[in-house]
Formats: C-alpha cells, sequence, structure tokens
C-alpha cells in the first residue's frame, strides 16, 4: 500500500522530469528550468498530481546538494582550494556581510525590527549551492574564473549558515520577552547550544577525523572491496560513506555538505577518485532534479495571487540588492571581460539553506507565521528566476557588453591570420596540431573543452576556448584568411554544419574532416569534402599489420598486405559512395548504422578480390617458362 | 678481423630460394651483420644516423640483393640516396667511408652467356653494375668485383648449397683478411678467386 504511494510517487516526479528536462534544454532554457516547471506542472496549483508534501519530498532531496559537494571535492586538490582562499573568505565574506546589510537595512526601512531585519538579511544572504553548480557544471563554467569565483563565495556561505544557526536564537532573545527566548535557546541542541570554544573544538576534531581516515585507511577499504569485483557493493560503500558522514556532520551540528566537502577534497588524489566520481554522479543528478521538482511544485501560488504586488516588489528587490552587491564585489576582485555580470547573475538567488533558516527563526518566534510565507515564497521564486536571470545575461546583457567592450564571451582571439585552423584540440587534434606546429605552421587551435584548453595552454600550444559552431568564432579565428579548416572534433553533427556553412560563405577555405563512419564521409562528399578521414580506420588497419606481423608475414610482406587492403578500402567506398546516392532518402536509423555499414561493405567487397593485385616478385611464371625453353633446347 | 655488413634487400625473401640458402648459410658468423632493409623499413622511412652509424662501425659493405631489371630493388637506391649523404659519404669533407671495402652480391635468373655483348642482355653484369661500382668510388671506397650466382631459378638443392658455400667461404676470407688484393683486378667475379683454405 505504501509501497503503491512511492511508486506512483516516482512515477509522477520521474515522468515530469523525463518530459519538461528535454524540451527545457531543445529550448535552451537549461536542465534547472526544466525541473523547476516541472515541479510546477505537478505541484497543487497546476496538475495537483502532487500536494503539500513536496516540501518533505525537498528535504529529502537536498540531500543531492551533499552529494554535488562530494563530487566537486573530489575534482578539487587541496593545493586548488588553498591557492582560492582569497577568495573563499575575502569574496565570499564581504558578499555575506555586504548582502546581509543591505537587505537589512532595506527590511528595517519596510518596518522590521532591527532583529528581525538583521536575520532577514542574513538569510537572504545565501545562494543557491544546488542551482548555482548545476549550472556551471552545465554549461562547462566550473573552471572558468566566473565560476570559480561563486564557487568560492558559495562555500564560504556553507561555512556561514552554522553561525547563522546559532545566531537566530540570540537574535530572537534581543526583541521579545525574556521567558520565550529562554525556551527557545533551550530548542536548540547539537553544537550550537554548546560554549564556542568547545564547538571550535568539535570542530576541528571532525574535520581532522575525515582527514585521517581519507588520507590513510579509506585507500585501504577501496581496495578490499574493489577487489571482490563486485560493482554494486563499490557502490554501497560510497553511499554508505556519503551518507555516514553527511549523518555525523549533521548531528554534531555542521553543515553536511561541508563534511562530504571536505571528505572529497581528502579523496582528491585517491585512485579510485573516479570510480567514486561516477558512481556518485547519478544519484547526485536524480536527487539535485528531485529537489528542483519539489522547489517548483512548493511554490506557493495561492499567497502570489493575494499579494502579487508585494511579493513582485520584494522579489524583484532581493535579486537586485544581491546582483549589486555582487557586481561591485565582483569588479573589485578582478573580473572582467563580463565575468562580472556572469558571476552577478549567478548568485543572485537565496538558497535552499534559506529554507531551513526560514523555519528555524520561526520555530524561534523571530518571524512570524505571514512573513515566513511570504519570505519562503520570495525565496523559491528566487530560486526559478535565476535561470532566467542567466537567459537573459547570455541573450541580452553579454552580448551588448561584448559589442561595448568588443569582446565575447569566450575566450578573445587576437584577429589570427594563422594559415590553418584546427576546429577540436582533443585524442585527435592533438595529433594533427603537433605534426602541424612541428613544421613550422601557425596553427590557430579552437576547443570547446574548458579543461583540456587549460591543460594543453600550460604545455605552451596555443589554444582558443570556444563554441566553434558558432559562425562569429571562426570568423573572429580568421577563417576569411585561411587556408586550412581541419575539423578534428568529436561532434560530428556540429561539423557537418559547420563545413556547410564555411562551404557557402567562404568556398576558398580548404576543408579536411574527421569522419565517425562511411555514411559521415558520405555526408562531407555531398558537401564537395573529399579530404576526409574515419577517426578510426588508420589505426586499426596499423593493429592489423602488427597481427600479421605476429602470425608469420616478414614486416614488409605484412606492410603490403595493409596497403592493399587500404587501396581496395578506397574502391569499395567509391562503390558504396554510389549506392548511397542512389537511395538518399533512405532513413537510416542510428542503431542500425554499424549493422548496414558492415552488410553493404562486405556485399561491395565481392566484386574485389584482394588477392590479384599483389603478384609482384612471384616468380613462378617466370620459371615455368625458363623450364619450357631449356626442356626445348635439350 | 674486418667487420662486414650485408645490405640485403629482397622484398619477397620468403619466395627466394637461392637468397635464402645465402642468408642462412651466413647467418650468426661472427664480424657479420646483416642488415634486412626491408624487413627494417617496410615502409621505406629509412633511419638515416642509424644507417650511417651501422657503415661506421663496418669495414666492409655488401649490396646483397637480387638483380631486378639489371639493378637493385628499389629500397636500396633508397638507401643510396638517403644514406649516402653529402658531407658524410662523400664531398670534401665527406670521408666517412674512406677506406672502406663494398661489393655487390647478386643472383639473377639470366645465365651467365646471355650477360654478354653477343647474348640477349647485349652488356655484361659489371656494366651493368657501373653505378655500384664508380658510388662507391666517389665514397673513397674500393669496389670489389661481385659475387653473382646466374640461373637462379633452374638450380638444385646441390647447387643452392654449393653457392651458400661459396658466399660463406667469400665472406670468412674477407672477413679475416685472406685475399690477395693484387687478383680483385683481373677476376671478374669473386666467385672465381674465393681462397681454399678459408
Amino acid at each position: 500500500m505504501h509501497n503503491q504511494d512511492f511508486f506512483l510517487s516516482a512515477i509522477i516526479y520521474l515522468g515530469a522530469a523525463v518530459i519538461s528536462v528535454p524540451i527545457a534544454k531543445r529550448l535552451g532554457l537549461g536542465s534547472v528550468l526544466g525541473y523547476l516547471l516541472a515541479g510546477v506542472l505537478i505541484g497543487p496549483f497546476v496538475l495537483g498530481l502532487v500536494g503539500t508534501e513536496a516540501g518533505e519530498v525537498m528535504h529529502f532531496a537536498e540531500f543531492g546538494v551533499v552529494l554535488m559537494l562530494f563530487v566537486i571535492g573530489l575534482e578539487l586538490e587541496p593545493s586548488l582550494l588553498w591557492k582560492m582562499r582569497r577568495s573563499i573568505f575575502g569574496l565570499g565574506g564581504l558578499q555575506v556581510l555586504g548582502t546581509a546589510t543591505l537587505i537589512g537595512f532595506t527590511a528595517h526601512f519596510f518596518g522590521f525590527q532591527l532583529n528581525r531585519a538583521i536575520a532577514i538579511g542574513l538569510i537572504l544572504a545565501l545562494s543557491s549551492t544546488a542551482i548555482v553548480l548545476q549550472t556551471l557544471s552545465e554549461k562547462g563554467l566550473m573552471r572558468n574564473i566566473a565560476g570559480r569565483s561563486a564557487f568560492s563565495v558559495l562555500l564560504f556561505q556553507d561555512m556561514a549558515v552554522i553561525p547563522i544557526l546559532a545566531l537566530i536564537p540570540v537574535l530572537a532573545s534581543l526583541g521579545a520577552p525574556a521567558d520565550l527566548s529562554e525556551s527557545a535557546l533551550n530548542n536548540i541542541d547539537g553544537v550550537a547550544a554548546l560554549p564556542g570554544y568547545l564547538q571550535l573544538l568539535i570542530i576541528i576534531g571532525a574535520m581532522s577525523t575525515i582527514v585521517i581516515i581519507g588520507r590513510f585507511a579509506a585507500r585501504h577499504v577501496f581496495r578490499f572491496i574493489a577487489e571482490t569485483g563486485m560493482h554494486e557493493v563499490f557502490v554501497a560503500l560510497a553511499l554508505l560513506m556519503v551518507i555516514g558522514i553527511a549523518l555525523a556532520m549533521d548531528a554534531i551540528g555542521l553543515s553536511p555538505a561541508l563534511g562530504t566537502f571536505a571528505a572529497g577534497v581528502v579523496l582528491a588524489d585517491n585512485e579510485y577518485r573516479h570510480e567514486l566520481e561516477t558512481t556518485i554522479d547519478p544519484f547526485k543528478g536524480l536527487l539535485l532534479g528531485l529537489f528542483f521538482i519539489s522547489v517548483g511544485a512548493s511554490i506557493n501560488f495561492a499567497l502570489l495571487v493575494q499579494e502579487p504586488l508585494t511579493i513582485i516588489q520584494f522579489l524583484l528587490l532581493l535579486i537586485l540588492i544581491k546582483f549589486v552587491v555582487l557586481l561591485i564585489l565582483g569588479k573589485a576582485f578582478k573580473l572582467k571581460k563580463g565575468y562580472e555580470f556572469l558571476f552577478a547573475f549567478l548568485l543572485a538567488q537565496a538558497s535552499e539553506f534559506s529554507f531551513v533558516l526560514i523555519s528555524f527563526s520561526k520555530q524561534n518566534m523571530l518571524l512570524d507565521e505571514h512573513t515566513s510565507a511570504i519570505l519562503l515564497l520570495i525565496v523559491t521564486l528566487s530560486m526559478a528566476v535565476s535561470p532566467l536571470l542567466l537567459i537573459f545575461n547570455d541573450k541580452l546583457v553579454s552580448p551588448i557588453l561584448a559589442r561595448w567592450q568588443n569582446k565575447v564571451e569566450y575566450d578573445e582571439i587576437d584577429e589570427e591570420e594563422n594559415p590553418v585552423i584546427l576546429a577540436g584540440f582533443g585524442r585527435f587534434g592533438l595529433a594533427i596540431g603537433r605534426i602541424l606546429i612541428a613544421n613550422g605552421f601557425k596553427v590557430t587551435i579552437l576547443d570547446n573543452n574548458p579543461s583540456n584548453v587549460e591543460t594543453l595552454r600550460k604545455y605552451g600550444f596555443k589554444l582558443y576556448f570556444g563554441d566553434i559552431s558558432r559562425p562569429t568564432m571562426l570568423e573572429k579565428a580568421g577563417i576569411k584568411n585561411a587556408r586550412l579548416l581541419i575539423l578534428s572534433m568529436a561532434e560530428h553533427d556540429e561539423a557537418l554544419k559547420i563545413s556547410k556553412f564555411v562551404r557557402k560563405k567562404y568556398p576558398n577555405v580548404k576543408i579536411l574532416a574527421r569522419a565517425r563512419d562511411i555514411f559521415h564521409v558520405f555526408e562531407y562528399f555531398n558537401l564537395n569534402v573529399k579530404t576526409v578521414q574515419r577517426e578510426m580506420f588508420e589505426s586499426a588497419t596499423e593493429l592489423g599489420t602488427q597481427a600479421l606481423q605476429q602470425l608469420g608475414f616478414s614486416n614488409y610482406e605484412a606492410y603490403r598486405a595493409t596497403r592493399t587492403f587500404k587501396h581496395h578500402e578506397e574502391q569499395v567506398i567509391d562503390e558504396l559512395y554510389k549506392h548511397w546516392l542512389e537511395d538518399h532518402g533512405k532513413f537510416i536509423k542510428e542503431t542500425r548504422r554499424f549493422s548496414e555499414q558492415v552488410a553493404e561493405t562486405l556485399n561491395a567487397e565481392k566484386n574485389y578480390s584482394i588477392h590479384d593485385t599483389d603478384c609482384a616478385w612471384d616468380v613462378a611464371s617466370l620459371k615455368n617458362e625458363l623450364t619450357k625453353e631449356e626442356d626445348k633446347i635439350t | 678481423m674486418k667487420k662486414i655488413l650485408i645490405l640485403f634487400a629482397h622484398p619477397a625473401y620468403q619466395k627466394s630460394r637461392i637468397n635464402k640458402a645465402l642468408i642462412n648459410q651466413v647467418k650468426g658468423i661472427e664480424g657479420v651483420t646483416i642488415n634486412n632493409l626491408y624487413e627494417k623499413y617496410p615502409d621505406f622511412f629509412i633511419d638515416v644516423p642509424v644507417e650511417q652509424k651501422l657503415l661506421l662501425e663496418h669495414d666492409i659493405i655488401i649490396w646483397h640483393h637480387p638483380f631486378y631489371w639489371y639493378s637493385a630493388p628499389a629500397i636500396i637506391k633508397e638507401w643510396m640516396d638517403l644514406v649516402l649523404q653529402h658531407g658524410f659519404a662523400y664531398g670534401t669533407k665527406g670521408r666517412a667511408l674512406e677506406g672502406k671495402w663494398a661489393i655487390s652480391a647478386i643472383s639473377t635468373g639470366g645465365r651467365k652467356t646471355i650477360y654478354s655483348e653477343s647474348g640477349d642482355n647485349h652488356f655484361t653484369i659489371n656494366q651493368f653494375l657501373a653505378p655500384y661500382n664508380q658510388s662507391a668510388t666517389l665514397c673513397r671506397m674500393k669496389y670489389l668485383p661481385p659475387f653473382v650466382v646466374h640461373s637462379s631459378h633452374t638450380l638444385t638443392e646441390r647447387d643452392l648449397q654449393l653457392h651458400a658455400d661459396d658466399y660463406q667461404r667469400m665472406i670468412l676470407s674477407l672477413r679475416d683478411e685472406k685475399y690477395d688484393e693484387t687478383t680483385f683486378s683481373e677476376a671478374e667475379y669473386i666467385n672465381h678467386i674465393i681462397p681454399h683454405d678459408a
């Protein structure tokens, strides 16, 4: 019975996600907005598929944030974290202080008592880790300077939650009758109730335990489990560890997210890091999705309809204050090229921690029922608006800024005039680039993977981070004056689109392309791009040569055999291309693609014998002739 | 003791009876290096420094190959083009090979009689080998009379063994300096002047 309820809810939540997220993605709105809209749809005010239990679901799903911080911790080595200390404490500290003060003043101005105003300021100063980090990783901005700065601020806020929790009862006691505040104080349990120095000791003790276990014991445990060869046990262990840390942190009154983040950092150079990451990732993704859906579902539209003006006014004010503070701080901390705007828009919403803090304040009689409800609604709405703000930044603000400053939001390219543009610098492009550079050619290299860009720059490659499929990017890279455009990227369909564009607009540029398979090759042929290499073919034939050698062929024999095969393959491809042109309209399903390719190749192969071409140095016929002659003579 | 480098080239070694016999007979002899070019460079990408170092380490160089179209298989030409660099092998400063000996060891299907002015091939083997002779001379090497196996397609097993023994004896004599150098100028083929006490 209960099970049925559970599965029914699961169907509703999962179904909502599966339907709305792809649509939102297709519309360029990002997954967060998709989840939120899904939540609104199934929520009590539209379809009514889920009711007030959405709030409970949200509490459960907040665990996604914990998992997310763990995964992020895994990617951050301690040395990197140490480098970020200035932006964590400087930028983060000033952000919380500045925003809390400004919001506090505003609240006081609107008639709240000073202690309440301060509480509201502190509550709303926080930004949503879940939304921001999800957006960052979805947009590949985790390693971008604006992304890093935003992350630093979030990290500081996570730490700030603990003292704020401790502060709320104190604030409550300031403006209320003494006996009430007494009882409220007794209500807080855990670390917050202890004297300050003990709290500090416990925090240090907990962190040290995590560090010591992570450094010295974790490796052996992981190995022991990994050696069982049972993946699910490893999954269980990983979850056990993260949940255990989260609960332990919670028990001593620390932020679970912070605790697991620390655990992640400690494990960052562990050899099971990748295994952990890929194990936790799907749980993280699902829980976060669930979290966003529940946020959407718990938007109190009744209240919004009752007091639309108040709510919208405060919502705009909140976003405005946060945005201005962030923008000023961003500029002060030397964010440039529009990154300060990205940074400010990223963090201009309230946090999931705000929910906790609001209900805690209500418990402590610091905020009344009505104020709490309005605040909750504003926090939720600010989170829902957040993805829209980013779209606003992407589509409007940053193009305008770019025009003002004559800069794009990607890397700025200093009007290159190199003869070669290499699009895509992963495993494939790297080899091409190295050959060209080693032979003294100047190459403009574009890549859309920020981590690639960062690594390869360290080795002295001149590399630009950017979305290659955008015409402006290519133009900036100097397509007008280039002789060659080499499409070495793995995004095959994008690459086709680019060559279509370049063929039309810059017909003099010669295009060289990497293809996935023969059908992809044919698509290039159709665009009159004839210099195409299948990404696997050459290396496979190389290994084939080596196999022949191992089977006893002489090196030259094996070499010739493979050359012959390749030559024969060219003929087969010509044949197949003609065939493909004939029934071009035929829709070949992706899944059928490979079997189709094999069948057609093998059929075409029947027309060519591979064995009759390599008769060089065969002396049999010569011998025959000679023997006959000698017979004649004798 | 002289050190001998055999630059062996046969694109279809597995199909050649005579060259298998010859090479097998001299394999593993102390002081003799067999450098199988087609095996080493199937894609013709010859490692020039490695080859030049090999030349420096040896005193006698043997171009051992079948006689294709009155010349050598392609990789021998590629080897000469790349390895015998100006400034290394020839030119005023190219004295790396000075004083070394060079010799051609070839197998041909044709009988000896057709390699003459009146025969079908109109020229003698030594006339055809003029480019190798002159290349060696330009590199300040002494070019010896060639080791030649005729009628390679119709040799009996016994003939094969005789030639292989000759080849081995020739190489051992070269290695142990048993040749009377004055006989080189008179001999048409080195086969005819192999010392019998080798």
